[in-house]
């Protein structure tokens, strides 16, 4: 009822009739640079990094299932169901839960892992973020319940922004119920300003950047 | 100006460590700002605000058109849309749903709207425990506080206050570093993230042609809220509505450089709708609360509309030399600063704190600092104006009209004037070439006294300039 009344008002007071027609909306300017896949690397890197978060590159996708095992190094870790994480070997590595399918399981798990394993469908190199979507292959809880989120990224999967992203994906809504963009740690400065990482979102982030 | 005002005002001004805290907090949000949208960092952010209110400007004024537009596409993707016209609809549709599902536990994320329905009180009364779970809004529920800042929401709150609080209200040891305290907060919000039924969160955007809620955030807890319980409540208000996803890039590259001088926040979810088939984890029920609670009023005044394009982020308040001294208490309603001076008289009615409009110098931060270009201190001098209408027609202001009067008289008649000069020399007290603090007695009444509390007056120059002119 509710509705009716205020889309009433709302048409009343702007002189609009149900259904009107509307102009276009303004165009929006989304920038395209094109920048070089070496360049791109270095700067996500170096986003990560300034936002306290570690970065590697590795040359192979072996290359990068060693990296991970170093990183377990004896402890506990779940991986999502990401099909490149299982090609690199990841899934399967001592150590690492994996093929989760249930929710409930996935909670359990995820809230005693020391670390949450994902891929990522997309990296924006101008604000080293990581473009998360939800589906079958990649779950919310992953990288989000652990206290340390590490990331494998093949090199391609690099945008430049989110201008290229939202060219990209004009409707991510489309593809997935849920696309969360990662930028650093969590954190916070609620307490006097002070910066507090790791506060509710996992406080470590790893990028490996395969290729 | 309310004698409430004015009594809170000259608390604030009168504790130091409080004066402190707004000051460095809102120093360090301002610089940060500053840094992050400079030129050399960000050659754009002029065309940037440009285009972020056309795009306001231009689905204000269709709102209707991209609100069903919106709730459209929300329900192509399993969610539903719920209107309503005030705090009660919201707080007896959660209700409602919450006995339905038989959920106990609310988590909440941090939301203005929400707090502007007093909603955590509201499901309170009714037995509902809705935790806040944004580490600063729980430290201000923990208080039976309200937010300080429309971001910084516990900048009043030093480690000490987190401190005693914690102590007091969890039970643990006293612990006084801000990193233990997170802690402390993470893992008694934690349990409550994994048991709760419903996640409720505000929402930063609403994307009509996605039918998508946006949520922008640092510490993870709108992920978690959005994530862990089996159903998702967005509540916000119908100006949140933005055209296209493609827009987002335009809002966020403002947003978190406004806010906290992040390039971009270190969470942004995009979220359309429960959990969809073969999906691992997320929501199964998907709910966006669209609230009036007085903005409709706001949309007739093409100019006054503008006050709707306001994306929260909070850098007016920042950049306002009267919230810097003032704080974020003394304003009469939950939305503070410059921002919540145009809000608060437009939703409430300008009667509800006269004195609000007239808390600012109009030096223009606000509107240089706003992301989607509000003209806030024209709005201010509107209000002002309205203020003072509605104030005569309640026959209030009938002794300013008079002095006013009599003072137009006086300076539209030379001797007169001179006369009048004379006088007031002759009647100040002497004060030695010091500025006057303090009138004597029968001069020291009323609007005059009040009006010396805060400010002195020059000494009275031995001769007039008349007097000099015509002896020179």
């Amino acid at each position: 009822m509710s509705r009716e009344n205020i889309l009433h008002k709302v048409r009343t007071a702007l002189g609009r009739s149900a259904g009107q027609a509307v102009a276009l909306p303004p165009p929006v300017r989304l920038r395209l640079p094109e920048v070089a896949m070496e360049d791109r690397i270095a700067t996500m890197r170096a986003r990560v990094e300034a936002l306290a978060g570690k970065t590697a590159r590795v040359p192979t996708m072996e290359a990068a299932r060693e990296f991970v095992a170093g990183a377990i190094a004896g402890k506990t870790a779940v991986a999502s169901n990401a099909p490149y994480l299982v090609e690199c070997g990841i899934s399967s590595l001592p150590g690492v839960r994996s093929g989760i399918r249930e929710v409930g399981e996935l909670m359990a798990v995820c809230a005693q892992a020391d670390i949450g394993i994902t891929s990522a469908d997309y990296a924006l190199s101008d604000t080293g973020t990581l473009v998360m979507m939800a589906s079958p292959a990649e779950g919310r809880l992953v990288s989000l319940l652990p206290p340390a989120h590490l990331a494998v990224v093949p090199r391609e999967r690099i945008l430049t922004g989110l201008d290229e992203l939202f060219t990209i994906l004009p409707d991510p809504a489309a593809l997935t119920s849920s696309m969360v963009l990662i930028t650093g740690p969590s954190q916070t400065g609620d307490i006097e300003q002070t910066l507090i990482r790791g506060v509710h979102g996992p406080g470590e982030i790893t990028v490996v950047i395969v290729g | 100006m309310s004698a409430e005002f004015d009594r809170k005002i000259h608390d604030t001004l009168a504790d130091a460590n409080l004066q402190l805290a707004i000051y460095k907090a809102t120093g360090q949000l301002k610089d940060d700002r500053i840094r992050t949208t400079a030129d050399s960092v960000l050659p754009d952010y002029q065309e940037l605000r440009t285009q972020a209110n056309a795009l306001k400007k231009h689905t204000i004024d269709n709102l209707d058109h991209y609100l069903e537009e919106f709730q459209r596409n929300v329900e192509a993707h399993g969610g539903k849309v719920v209107y309503c016209k005030d705090a009660t609809e919201v707080s007896d549709f959660v209700l409602d749903l919450a006995k339905r599902r038989g959920a106990r536990l609310i988590v909440k994320s941090k939301s203005m709207t929400t707090e502007e329905v007093d909603l955590n009180q509201r499901l309170a009364h009714h037995g509902m425990e809705s935790v806040e779970t944004d580490l600063g809004e729980y430290i201000v529920q923990l208080a039976h506080d309200r937010p300080y800042h429309i971001v910084a929401v516990s900048m009043h709150k030093t480690r000490y206050d987190v401190a005693d609080l914690f102590t007091k209200e969890l039970g643990v040891v006293r612990e006084t570093v801000p990193e233990k305290q997170a802690q402390i907060a993470r893992a008694v919000l934690r349990e409550k993230f994994l048991t709760a039924g419903i996640g409720i969160s505000g929402a930063n955007f609403l994307i009509a042609d996605s039918g998508a809620v946006v949520l922008v955030e640092n510490e993870g807890n709108a992920r978690l809220t959005t994530s862990a319980p089996k159903i998702h409540i967005a509540v916000a208000g119908i100006e949140k509505v933005i055209p296209r996803a493609a827009d987002l890039p335009v809002f966020l590259k403002l947003l978190g450089r406004s806010a906290t001088g992040q390039p971009l926040s270190v969470y942004t979810s995009f979220l359309s709708g429960p959990r969809r088939a073969g999906e691992v984890d997320g929501p199964e029920e998907f709910y966006v609360v669209l609230l009036d609670n007085g903005r409709t009023k706001l949309l007739p005044d093409r100019s006054r509309r503008e006050s709707l394009y306001c994306i929260r982020c909070g850098a007016c308040l920042n950049a306002c030399p009267v919230y810097r001294k003032i704080g974020g208490h003394c304003y009469p309603w939950v939305y503070s600063g410059p921002i919540g001076a145009i809000l608060t008289p437009q939703f409430m009615g300008v009667s509800h704190e006269p004195g609000l409009p007239f808390a600012s110098s109009l030096c223009g931060a606000c509107g240089e600092v706003c992301p989607v270009k509000i003209d806030i201190p024209k709005v201010l001098l509107e209000l002002r104006g309205e203020v003072r209408k509605s104030e005569a027609r309640e026959g209030l202001n009938r002794l300013e009209k008079l002095a006013f009067r009599v003072f137009a008289w006086v300076m539209t008649h030379p001797r007169i004037y001179e006369m009048a000069g004379r006088m007031a020399a002759s009647m100040a007290p002497a004060g030695d070439g010091k500025w006057i603090g303090s009138l004597p007695s029968p001069m020291s009444v009323g609007p005059l006294k009040a009006w010396l509390r805060e400010r002195d007056l020059p000494p009275s120059p031995p001769k007039s300039f008349r007097e000099m002119w015509r002896n020179r």
